[in-house]
């Protein structure tokens, strides 16, 4: 079953885990935010709904994705590395799993628009290819800088008939692609859906999106048993505002043998105050309609993040992460730009894997979980995405194309440099 | 003082309250103050002060750069409370309409003590329901005296009688209700719906019997539309045209100049009627 919630007790009647969550939302929206609740919670119960889901997992998503043991990286990590290969899913990431679940429930209340936020673009492809395939309008809101990044991702959208809007205000980042698809859906909310791309947002966001994505970890854990004979001893992910962090997590929650790890953007590392670690060195508030962790400066303003993979480059989390870790059953870190750079470098050459720059963060977490829980130790990585986006930002971070590095052929140039 | 005491006033002279909105340090921290006190004195009965916040979703374009300029004029939170501690001088009601991160970052009591030690009348919450409220309804009947804090929640299009009543429930000073699904910014013209949600608010706060005026915002930008709601509404709220006029303006002095002008318009407005 795909969306079987029943062994999460959060959120609330409310869409409170623990104080985290809520819903901070201007009235004109709580309507919708009540009907689109409604609607979930009957739709979750509807065989013909879920059965549809089923069927477009199966057979347009490819789902089950693969578990592929990573042999060669597993050397480098001191432990036997699994990879579960969300980027093998149609689109090339785990994002299509929320957006189909969220296309059909945006049909089923009648509405023939969705808008979207994205910022490495996999949620905005994603969500244009929902809406094509469903025949739903479709306008995705990005920061100017990520459509600079991602420029690949946005000849994407508009090939699949989205509009793709670039965000000139603010830090120009995902945050700023959010406020907008916000302020967009105040006006259009009668025919429009907001397709929220991560676990985060008013209820019942961060719940419906967790259960559009707990698949990953639904299917991880049969396929580790059957692989392994037994669970995992960590479970490691990527966390942005956290949406394949969860999928992958919350099957492993109440398998208390299970480590859960969660690794943020460090950035150019958090204590040089240009990252996006937003558990690691961020403080309570409201973001986005929530109560989370957020890195706000001492007026509560939300302070400018940096990463190099723009699918992380967010001031918020996703409240139910912020409730996992003030609970401590799930732990979260820093990776910095080259550490994850880094383990992008080593699965392409020994796996044969490019992977996104925001799973690449996985990976470097899992190097290290590696060297903690040694030999014997089995870690199971939620590879979220594939990196064909990121190859301008990998190339020029390692000098890889004549033009930005004088034809250097291999991983020399580290930061801008050549030696 | 409660914005009530201004709407009361206002209905006594048989018009409607004019309600106007600038940000805190727009376009610098006193040109706001000089701005505020010259709608006052051209005839605002209630102001309203914006605490500027980087993440202003509800904000249409125009309140977007005013913000924009006066962070990066560098106003922070203690200035918005100078701001206040000026235009509360004056004797009309000023309240702050903020995003919930500032207060909440500063502390909901503490912000409320620092509030109505400044004067402020009272809270305008455009991101906070009642059901998230519950440390600011207490910290406002706290603070600001025996009648406590105004705690200004909004009503929408989209609202239902049953959260209408929660809404106008806990509300004090005035209810604001959106007269439009969407941001901030002036329109060319007045939502049809909006006398509508005005008459099912009403019809709410009769029930009660609290006598809570409502206030209309949202879109509206010059007398003849303020003329237009205060046929059916107790307040008429302008923020946007008032930033227009100051964004647009080549100097201070003449963006005052307009201020005034607008001000000036906006109050015929809302005595033309009734």
């Amino acid at each position: 079953m795909t969306i079987d919630t029943a062994r999460g007790a959060v959120p609330d009647a409310t869409g409170h885990f623990g104080s985290f969550g809520g819903r901070f939302a201007p009235e004109a929206l709580m309507a919708a935010l009540d009907e689109l609740a409604r609607e979930f919670e009957t739709a979750k119960h509807d065989p013909a709904f879920t059965a549809e889901l089923d069927g477009l997992l199966a057979d347009y998503a490819g789902r089950p994705s693969l578990l592929t043991e990573a042999k060669r990286f597993s050397a480098h990590a001191g432990a036997r590395v699994l990879l579960k290969r969300e980027d093998l899913n149609h689109t090339g990431s785990h994002k299509i799993n929320n957006v189909l679940g969220q296309a059909l429930l945006t049909r089923r209340m009648g509405k023939t628009r969705v808008i979207a936020e994205t910022g490495a673009g996999q949620h905005g492809v994603a969500t244009a290819t929902a809406a094509a395939l469903l025949g739903l309008d479709c306008t995705v809101y990005m920061g100017e800088v990520d459509t600079e990044r991602q420029a690949l991702n946005v000849a994407r959208m508009r090939m699949l008939g989205a509009e793709v809007v670039p965000v000139t205000t603010g830090s120009r980042t995902l945050k700023d692609a959010c406020n907008e698809a916000f302020r967009d859906w105040v006006a259009s909310v009668e025919n429009t859906h907001y397709c929220i791309g991560s676990v985060m947002g008013p209820h019942p966001f961060p719940m419906m999106v967790r259960d559009f994505q707990r698949i990953i970890g639904v299917e991880a854990r049969r396929q580790c048993l059957e692989l392994t004979g037994s669970l995992p001893d960590a479970v490691v992910a990527c966390v942005g505002g956290g949406s394949n962090a969860i999928g992958a997590f919350h099957a492993f929650i109440p398998d208390e043998s299970v480590r859960l790890l969660g690794f943020e953007a460090g950035g150019d590392g958090v204590a040089t105050g240009r990252h996006a670690a937003t558990l690691v060195g961020g403080s309570l508030g409201v973001i986005h309609g929530m109560r989370t962790y957020l890195l706000q400066d001492e007026d509560g303003q939300t302070q400018e993040t940096h990463s190099i993979s723009a699918g992380l480059d967010y001031p918020g989390v996703g409240p139910e992460h912020a409730w996992l870790r003030d609970s401590g059953r799930a732990e979260y870190r820093e990776i910095t730009d080259a550490e994850a750079m880094d383990a992008f470098s080593l699965l392409c050459r020994t796996e044969g894997i490019i992977p996104a720059i925001e799973s690449a963060h996985a990976l470097a977490g899992a190097l290290k979980a590696g060297a903690e829980l040694g030999p014997d130790a089995t870690i199971l990585v939620c590879l979220s995405g594939r990196g064909d986006k990121d190859m301008h930002t990998a190339a020029g971070f390692f000098g890889l194309i004549s033009e930005d590095r004088g034809g250097t052929s291999g991983p020399a140039g580290r930061e801008g440099n050549a030696e | 003082m409660s914005a009530q005491t201004a709407y009361d006033k206002a209905k006594a002279e048989g018009r409607a309250a004019l309600v106007g909105y600038l940000p805190a340090g727009f376009p610098t921290r006193d040109g706001a103050i000089d701005a505020l006190k010259t709608m006052v004195d051209a005839g605002c009965d209630v102001i309203e002060i914006g605490l500027p916040y980087t993440d202003p979703m509800m904000d249409g374009p125009t309140i977007q750069d005013a913000v924009h300029q006066a962070l990066v004029g560098g106003v922070r939170v203690a200035d918005v409370f100078r701001t206040v501690e000026a235009v509360a001088a004056t004797g009309v009601p000023t309240l702050v309409m903020t995003y919930w991160n500032p207060v909440d970052h500063y502390g909901v009591d503490t912000f409320a003590r620092d509030l109505a030690s400044a004067g402020g009348a009272g809270l305008i919450t455009p991101d906070l329901t009642p059901e998230e409220g519950g440390a600011w309804l207490e910290a406002s009947d706290a603070h600001g005296g025996g009648q406590g804090l105004d705690r200004v929640f909004l009503v929408a299009l989209s609202s239902t009688d049953e959260r209408i009543e929660k809404i106008t429930g806990v509300s004090r000073g005035f209810v604001y209700a959106a007269s439009l699904m969407g941001v901030t910014g002036a329109r060319t013209a007045v939502d049809t719906g909006a006398p509508r949600l005005v008459e099912r608010t009403r019809a709410v706060i009769d029930k009660a019997g609290t006598g809570l005026p409502v206030g209309l915002g949202l879109g509206v930008g010059n007398g003849a539309q303020a003329a237009e709601v205060a046929r059916f509404a107790d307040g008429v709220i302008v923020g946007s045209a008032f930033v227009r006029r100051l964004l647009d303006a080549p100097d201070l002095a003449s963006g005052l100049a307009g201020v005034r002008a607008l001000t000036e318009e906006l109050a015929e407005g809302v005595r033309a009627t009734r």
